[in-house]
């Protein structure tokens, strides 16, 4: 690690205050140290944030605001969370482990870095999200784990979180502090796809604090769930994720939403297929149609065509599960 | 102020870079808690901190100030073991024994947050208040801790003696 200096900050401006050119922000610690550890992170300066609110409170119209510094454990087991949007609950405790859950806050959460092999290997392998200009090893690599959706030829990697796919899906605002004061962001605004500068996660400029993440009053969501679908059943990373809340009324599909993870360089809204659903029957031959809409523009690599199939079922059986349809032999 | 290790104040670390991790191990020479990854991925540098399990291994020393950790060394000793390091031997719960103290460390951790009503991913009733001390909610409680020997059965048996759940022998009845 890089020698660095620690401060803790007592609250949001303080935090933005302590922010300089080479400082970081520290929530858990469970991404960034890690990164640190393998000097991918090298900040001048540490500003602890994990004083910011960790509160979640009730929004006039009936959402909710959770502080940055709330713990994922804390979101996940809140019985407004539990009850109004339960998809947001299980995709928490769908990722990583219980001691990263109790350790990592919401803001951590939402900006960790991915976890594609050749952006941690800083000794061994080109990455143009960590040496920008030096080349993408992904590309030709071994690219199970990548994107199939949004990617470009300078970076193919995908964004891990799974509680960042229920936001997604949520409609979620985060609420931002930085030099210029305070703004607020649609959630979906907030990653970028690469484009040409796979070494920016996110829209954020340096300094930019997330001092909370507001949901919006969504009475669609109390009927909503999130499925992963990954290497062994627990402790392991995405392959293909689906967030899905439906509503049907007398066999029709009145409103939907639905998200991706594992499939591109941010969490992915699934409009097309939402398009696709609205106003449908709730049957099979509809969720099928709909995800194939999402993911005809997917262009997988050498190693993870199979997400492309897998993203569909996956969103087949979700909606199934939903609108308590019998799919795929047996989804519901 | 310091960091509070098994009810004694200790100092800080002079430089951040510092672990939690290695401030227990290199400095404070309370070996018990092992560094198996150092990366987050297999538990075996599990602590309590104000009774909530982490690891260890990505907390920075400074981040704890003023915060109460609990290793092995402060569950029990030779002369008194904790229930479950007793447990662990009667079901057989390790074979070389490296990822028993944070396996023992978490199984405390996990049994609050069950009880506390944290749901997990097999919780079949997000609404539920009390959750069943099944042997499907321990296995994915555990399962941020890893055991290269493979002796799985015998620490959610030992576990699940312990919380009174059902053991692997009465679930296969
Ligand atoms: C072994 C392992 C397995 C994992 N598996 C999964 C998984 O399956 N699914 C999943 O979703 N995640 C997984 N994770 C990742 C884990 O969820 C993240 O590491 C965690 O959410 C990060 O939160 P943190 O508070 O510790 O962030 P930190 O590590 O403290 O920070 C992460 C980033 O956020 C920035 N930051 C923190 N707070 C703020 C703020 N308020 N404003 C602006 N910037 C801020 C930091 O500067 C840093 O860049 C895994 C991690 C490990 C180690
Ligand atoms: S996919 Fe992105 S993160 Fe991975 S090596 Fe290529 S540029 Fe780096
Ligand atoms: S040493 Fe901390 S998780 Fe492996
Ligand atoms: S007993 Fe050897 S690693 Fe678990």
């Amino acid at each position: 690690m890089t020698p660095f200096s620690y401060v803790r900050a007592a609250d949001a401006d303080a935090a933005v205050r302590h922010s300089g050119v080479d400082a970081k922000y520290l929530g858990g610690g469970t991404n960034l140290v890690d990164l640190m550890r393998e000097t991918i992170e090298r900040p001048g300066t540490l500003v602890d944030v994990t004083g910011l609110s960790a509160e979640i409170t009730e929004t006039d119209g009936g959402g909710l605001l959770i502080g940055a510094a709330v713990r994922n454990t804390a979101l996940a087991e809140h019985g407004l969370v539990r009850r109004r949007y339960p998809m947001l609950a299980r995709a928490i405790v769908a990722g990583a482990s219980p001691q990263i859950r109790n350790m990592a806050t919401v803001a951590g959460n939402i900006l960790q870095r991915t976890r594609c092999a050749y952006f941690y290997d800083r000794a061994g392998s080109r990455c143009n999200k960590r040496e920008p200009g030096q080349g993408c090893d992904a590309i030709d690599g071994f690219n199970r784990m990548h994107a199939i959706l949004g990617a470009s030829p300078a970076c193919v990697a995908t964004h891990p979180s799974d509680m960042c796919v229920a936001l997604a899906a949520l409609d979620a605002t985060v609420h931002l502090s930085g030099a210029d004061g305070e703004r607020r962001l649609p959630f979906a605004d907030l990653h970028r796809l690469p484009g040409d500068e796979p070494d920016r996660d996110t829209v954020l400029q340096p300094g930019d604090l997330i001092t909370a993440v507001e949901l919006p009053p969504l009475p669609i969501a109390a009927r909503s769930t999130y499925r992963k679908v990954r290497d062994r059943s627990s402790y392991a990373f995405a392959l293909v994720s689906v967030a899905a809340a439906l509503s049907v009324e007398n066999g029709t599909v009145t409103d939907v939403r639905l998200a991706l993870g594992g499939v591109a360089h941010k969490p992915w809204r699934a409009s097309k297929a939402e398009q696709a659903l609205c106003g449908q029957p709730a049957t099979e031959a509809t969720f099928r149609a709909a995800a194939a809409a999402e993911l005809a523009a997917a262009e997988p690599l050498r190693d993870n065509a199979f997400k492309v199939e897998l993203a569909q079922r996956t969103m087949v059986a979700v909606l199934g599960e939903l609108a308590e349809v019998e799919v795929l032999g047996g989804g519901a | 102020m310091g960091i509070i290790v098994n009810g004694t104040d200790v100092a800080l670390p002079d430089d951040p870079r510092v672990s939690l991790l290695d401030l227990l191990r290199e400095r404070l020479r309370l070996s018990g808690t092992k560094k198996g990854c150092d990366q987050g991925a297999c538990g075996a540098c599990t602590v309590l901190v104000d009774g909530q399990r982490i690891l260890s291994c990505l907390a920075l020393a400074v981040q704890y100030e003023g915060r109460s950790v609990t290793t092995i060394e402060g569950l029990g000793d030779e002369g008194a073991l904790h229930p479950l390091q007793q447990a662990f031997i009667e079901h057989d719960g390790f074979q070389c024994g490296y990822c028993t103290p944070g396996q023992i460390c978490s199984a405390v951790g996990m049994i609050e947050e069950l009880r506390r009503g944290v749901p997990s991913h097999v919780t079949a009733d997000l609404a539920a208040t009390a959750i069943p001390h099944s042997r499907d909610e321990l296995r994915e409680r555990m399962s941020g801790n890893l055991c290269r020997c493979g002796a799985h059965n015998g620490i959610m048996d030992a576990i699940a003696e312990t919380y009174g759940a059902e053991t692997h022998a009465e679930a296969a009845e």
